[in-house]
């Protein structure tokens, strides 16, 4: 039954969160803001994550499809496939969420403990809306960015190591990223991570949001926020991969 | 003025507040004492609005904060500045956009006018000279007295200080009561204090309420208070060492 309970009280939340700002100027710079925060600083880990995964998928499929029997774009066809609809859009949202979604839960949490959200709701400030809703905004909107960096990093990498390690050459791997090429992927991509960012940010603020006692409550609904957000987005991944193939 | 009638509040089974009746008045120092766990600080919370109460009214000027509109109660909020115990001040601002925060986010003022304003609240706590500084630079009292300006900043009508003078010095405490009082008197605002710190009482204490385990055990003024005979409060008031040496020497000079 508490599972109940707590969708209840997030959908709630969430009904605070998208209310119409105070003082939208003001909202416009925390958006910016927290998208230098959260999302730009993420892009050198996004960055490493991406090249050598990447690397590691296409020296691995290539291993696994040396048989003759398939043809030799197939690496570079799979890889494509691969880091588009899973790696990037899943696996890097999945890393993010430890990393955002830490990092939100346990400054809304401090904010929490330290009375600044009782600060806010008495001066009449929406509280919810003002802290949680730009770092919303700023994680979709900045998820097209994650992902398309991602993909094409990741293919990079996979590119380099496969051509320098021998295991593919340069025209079949290249081939094989080519060969019929729709935008259906990018798009399927690029939807998952819209939702998967909006999870990421919004599960650990309501954690945050919701927490209450000393520093050690904050320390626990951050682990509870990162393990939630994760478990949420896996099953959001089966959900969406089955409406959209 | 602010006005509780028949105020309930409960967690769970546990009863905080029962039935409590009383009247703040404006250009008043109004203080709560009570032990810690008393109940001060969720009476304090019902007050503001931050906790919801079980029943009973809380009226602003005759206007009861639990049956008015959403509207109603945000304009009331902007005429709401609260002190919380530790300062509640924002980690990610500067001093000066702590400050600055209610202007910016409620009145349509241009900088230039935001910064008068800013730089005028911070004179008037003594902190003409920290606008830059983040909120770890500051000390305890610092603090308390940026939250001061934070609170006055929007010329409120009421004035909430949750423990304002916990955790300091002596001297501080008695600059921070001293500071209450004034700005009290200054802008005719109501003002209600939560402490226990009787060095407050009998400094700033107008009109005290006296909260034990829940109920509203006793109220008078600092004139009335060091008279009473109501057993709970003078345990309240003179159980320490220092209060229990004092007392016993004046008992010892007045025999002789």
């Amino acid at each position: 039954m508490k599972i109940f309970s707590e969708i209840g009280s997030y959908l709630i939340l969430l009904k605070n969160v998208f209310h119409i700002p105070e003082n939208p100027r003001l909202y416009r710079k925390k958006v910016i803001f927290e998208m230098r925060v959260l999302c730009l600083d993420s892009l050198p880990i996004i960055a490493v994550i991406s090249i050598f995964v990447g690397a590691a998928i296409v020296i691995q499929l290539a291993a696994n499809l040396s048989n003759p029997i398939y043809p030799r774009w197939i690496t570079g066809y799979s890889s494509r496939e691969g880091i588009m609809l899973e790696f990037a859009p899943t696996m890097i949202n999945l890393v993010l969420a430890g990393k955002i979604g830490s990092h939100i839960a346990s400054e809304i949490g401090t904010m929490r403990i330290t009375e600044q959200i009782d600060a806010l709701d008495v001066m009449g400030v929406n509280s919810a809306s003002y802290l949680i809703l730009p770092k919303i905004i700023a994680c979709v909107l900045f998820s097209p960015v994650v992902i398309v960096v991602s993909i094409f990093l990741a293919l990079m990498g996979g590119w380099l190591a496969g051509t320098l390690t021998g295991v593919i050459s340069s025209y079949d791997f290249l081939d094989g990223l080519q060969l019929d090429y729709t935008n259906k992927s990018l798009i399927i991509s690029l939807v998952k991570g819209l939702v998967y960012s909006f999870i990421i940010s919004s599960i650990p603020a309501y954690r945050g949001y919701t927490v209450s006692g000393g520093a050690l409550e904050v320390g626990r609904s951050s682990t509870k926020a990162v393990v939630e957000s994760c478990i949420t987005l896996i099953i959001a991944n089966l959900v969406i991969t089955n409406l959209l193939i | 003025m602010i006005e509780i009638k028949k105020l309930y509040k409960s967690f769970g089974d546990k009863t905080v507040l029962n039935n409590i009746n009383a009247v703040f008045e404006t250009g008043k120092t109004n203080l709560t004492i009570g032990r810690s766990g008393s109940g001060k600080t969720v009476l304090m919370k019902t007050m503001v609005g931050l906790e919801c109460i079980d029943s009973g009214q809380v009226l602003f000027d005759g206007k009861d904060m639990v049956t008015m509109s959403k509207k109603e109660r945000h304009s009331l909020r902007e005429s709401i500045g609260m002190v919380f115990q530790n300062g509640a001040l924002f980690d990610s601002m500067s001093v000066a956009d702590n400050v600055r925060f209610p202007l910016r986010m409620f009145t349509n003022m241009t900088n230039g006018e935001m910064d008068k304003r800013v730089d005028f609240c911070l004179d008037r706590v003594n902190l003409g000279n920290v606008h830059t500084f983040t909120t770890s630079e500051l000390s305890g009292g610092m603090r308390k007295r940026v939250a001061i300006a934070r609170a006055i900043v929007t010329n409120p009508k009421y004035l909430f200080c949750d423990e304002p003078n916990s955790g300091l010095d002596p001297q501080t405490s008695i600059l921070i009561d001293n500071l209450i009082k004034e700005i009290t008197e200054e802008y005719n605002i109501t003002t209600i204090v939560n402490t226990h710190d009787m060095n407050s009482v009998m400094g700033i204490g107008e009109h005290i309420i006296f909260i034990h385990q829940g109920n509203l055990w006793w109220e008078g003024t600092r004139n009335e208070i060091t008279n009473t005979t109501n057993q709970e409060l003078n345990d309240f008031m003179f159980n320490n060492e220092l209060t229990k040496l004092l007392k016993a020497s004046v008992l010892e000079k007045a025999v002789k």
